[in-house]
């Protein structure tokens, strides 16, 4: 097995290894700095208008909504729009963007077609701009993460297929496909992780919108939709994060991943255990036992394969500790790692049908998907943000002030957040199971709710300062020299020569 | 090998995705799939109680809703179709489950833990099981609150229930403050809910048979 490793040229220059890819083209003219840019700026505008719609929603729990009884402000359809936008409108966006950055980068070629590129961005817009007209018009459908109105769904399968054509073919054509290219070159771990996520995005899109909508009813629908909530953050969310991990990490560190093996384990135990879990948001429901069960080994499973890649992530970074304080990206990626393991960590403990009795259906959950897809993958594209917004624009950022606050305001926001929901779950888990009447739970998750919506304002507020930051930086920052530009990394690839 | 594009969209991306898909959504779906999908038809035979209701307290708004003056059969299933909809468009499912389980008291609170069977008809497809609960699950709602309590309820919920964070429906109502052809329909469907349930759990109480689905944690 080949060890593949990523090094920037300046470290990688001494030793000679670009020598080994002679076909290695600049950086600049493989990136489409434009569309990078075009990307993040869709995503951010779009995670703006989502976390607004959040905070927005959290009103409602305080009996304080400032639009009560209008159609279009139904806070319903506003909780759609929140979780909508954030997956398509912010996710999708800003994964693009990255990809775009580092496919080119790790594969030494261009994407399919510079065309198709700026085509599928601007579908991509259309498509979630229909999705949040669609559903705040009262279109949305019953599937969470997959509130696209139907007639939407058919045109997001398509424009995913064209987009994923474009991003797929440096990789097949590098040589990383079977078989093809000089000397049957093995593929960097982003790609690995890239490869797999565009083919299951693809099937978990239309098995989460199609099945449960118009083939399969009541019990055996909820179980093709636990799958797919599951899924599209597990199977499309996830390897778009780790595969930025394994990219940004050794870049910004200068030294390669710890452990080729604990990489093959996290990837394939990924594969293998994740698509399983999906039952788990229906414990105790009509679903087959034997399927619960499944959900629960396979979630625990997991978490143990998280350990190993957390483990590799952490021997990674020896040695090199002192750039959590002073490289923010780093930071970014480092805490949001934190909140992975945290998270994962309470997948095997809450996914236990023990625990579920009490804190299914309960805030525990909202607090731990937070967790998940703010302070996990929302953190890690901030370090990626971080990392590609002087480089796309060309100039550094204005003001690391700015950066800690937007970095401190988040993070302890999220925090607040994540343990208030946390502590409100238990306390409505345990007064419905008293028996209680249903509204001691409403007044007792008062207090939890005043804070959650402090919080949530506290976490819109920390995004208004992104993206002032941007605005600024790439109207007025400093140019980025030349130098730090140029030792951007490029691919290299050790160890490849030993395999035919 | 195992690093190669094709083999890993072959095998992670292909095969381990198919054999999730069928431990854990072909196999429930080959077992769930023998009790049969039933129509309204079959399920909703008679306009409920609470529909003819309706019909006799708004006459003017049920025939602008129905296109029929009395609570026919056909009328009944367009609102409950309707219903659903509304309750699917309004997001109604992300803080309202459909189903009772057998822990946490549940089947004292709501009533009868729920059964594979009452979900196979063409009333849950989509599915709607939700999976959170800030208002009360609602798969045993049939019953439980007059169609006056439900009118009053969708229009102004704090009113009815001072601690209610559930937002008020104005769009289900016409200018004079009668439920529309929306109003009408989501009640019919949230006071159909689980009626066929709530009746089974009335025999079993009469005849002092225990629930067959009646385990307690």
């Amino acid at each position: 097995m080949s060890q593949a490793v990523i090094q920037t040229d300046a470290a990688a220059g001494a030793a000679g290894t670009l020598a080994a890819t002679p076909t290695v083209l600049h950086p600049s003219v493989l990136v489409d700095k434009a569309a990078v840019r075009a990307y993040i700026v869709a995503g951010i505008s779009y995670f703006f208008v989502s976390l607004l719609a959040g905070a927005l929603y959290s009103l409602q729990f305080l009996q304080a909504y400032p639009f009560p009884g209008v159609e279009l402000m139904s806070p319903g359809r506003i909780r759609m729009l929140h979780t909508n936008s954030v997956a398509y409108g912010f996710l999708v966006n800003v994964f693009f963007g990255c990809l775009h950055w580092v496919i080119p980068r790790l594969t030494g070629s261009p994407v399919l077609s510079k065309k198709i590129s700026w085509f599928v961005f601007f579908a991509w817009q259309a498509i979630t701009f229909a999705a949040f007209a669609g559903i705040v018009g009262g279109e949305g459908q019953a599937v969470e993460w997959g509130e696209t109105p139907t007639w939407i769904d058919p045109v997001v399968l398509v424009g995913a297929a064209v987009a994923i054509v474009n991003f797929a073919w440096p990789i097949l054509k590098s040589g990383a496909g079977a078989g093809r290219g000089a000397s049957g070159k093995s593929m960097y771990v982003t790609l690995w992780y890239y490869s797999a996520a565009f083919v299951w995005l693809a099937l978990v899109y239309f098995m989460g919108n199609f099945i449960p909508q118009y083939w399969v009813p009541g019990a055996a629908g909820a179980a093709t939709v636990g799958i797919f909530i599951h899924d599209l953050v597990g199977l499309f969310v996830t390897p778009m994060g780790w595969g930025l991990m394994y990219y940004l990490v050794p870049v910004i560190t200068k030294k390669p991943i710890w452990s080729h093996s604990l990489s093959v384990i996290g990837f394939w135990g990924l594969a293998f255990f994740y698509p399983l879990n999906g039952i788990h948001h229906f414990f105790y429901s009509p679903i087959p036992m034997y399927a619960q069960y499944g959900a629960v080994i396979s979630t625990i499973a997991v978490e143990i394969v998280v350990f190993t890649v957390i483990v590799n992530f952490f021997m990674s970074l020896r040695g090199r500790g002192d750039l959590l304080r002073s490289n923010l990206s780093l930071r970014w990626l480092y805490t949001g790692m934190v909140f992975y393991f945290t998270t994962c960590l309470q997948c095997a403990f809450h996914t236990t049908l023990t625990l579920q009795k009490i804190i299914h259906f309960t805030d525990w959950v909202v607090g731990h998907a937070h967790l998940v897809m703010f302070g996990v993958f929302g953190f890690w594209l901030f370090g990626a943000i971080h990392y590609l917004w002087p480089r796309v624009t060309g100039r550094q950022w204005v003001s690391p002030k700015l950066n800690a606050w937007h970095y401190w305001v988040n993070t302890l926001a999220l925090l607040v957040m994540f343990v208030d929901l946390l502590a409100a779950g238990v306390v409505q888990g345990w007064l419905w199971s008293t028996l209680a009447p249903w509204e001691q739970s409403l007044i007792a998750s008062v207090p939890f709710w005043w804070v959650r919506s402090i919080a949530g304002i506290a976490i819109v507020a920390a995004q208004a300062i992104l993206a002032y930051h941007m605005w600024i930086t790439a109207r007025s920052g400093a140019a980025l020299e030349e130098r730090t530009a140029a030792a951007s990394p490029v691919v290299a690839r050790v160890g490849a020569e030993g395999e035919s | 090998m195992m690093e190669r594009a094709t083999t890993v969209m072959g095998v992670a991306g292909v095969l381990c995705f198919a054999f999730a898909g069928l431990v854990e959504g072909w196999l429930p779906y080959t077992h769930l799939s023998r009790i049969p999908v039933q129509s309204l038809d079959q399920i909703a035979p008679r306009p409920s109680r609470e529909f003819e209701i309706l019909a006799q307290r708004y006459p003017q708004s049920f025939r602008a809703a129905f296109g029929a003056s009395r609570p026919t059969k056909a009328a009944f299933h367009d609102a409950l179709r309707h219903g659903r909809d509304v309750y699917i468009a309004e997001a109604c499912w992300h803080c309202h489950s459909q189903f009772v389980r057998p822990v946490s008291n549940e089947d004292v609170r709501f009533g009868l833990v729920s059964s594979a069977a009452e979900y196979q008809n063409e009333l849950n497809l989509p599915q709607l099981f939700g999976t959170r609960r800030v208002g009360p699950d609602l798969s045993r709602a049939a019953g439980k609150r007059s169609v006056d309590w439900h009118v009053a309820h969708f229009w102004d919920p704090p009113a009815v229930v001072p601690s209610s964070v559930m937002p008020r429906y104005d769009w289900f109502y016409d200018e004079s403050g009668r439920p529309n052809r929306e109003g009408l329909s989501v009640i019919t469907y949230v006071t159909f809910l689980g009626r066929e349930r709530a009746r089974e759990q009335e025999r079993q109480a009469r005849t002092g048979v225990r629930p067959r689905h009646g385990a307690r944690r």
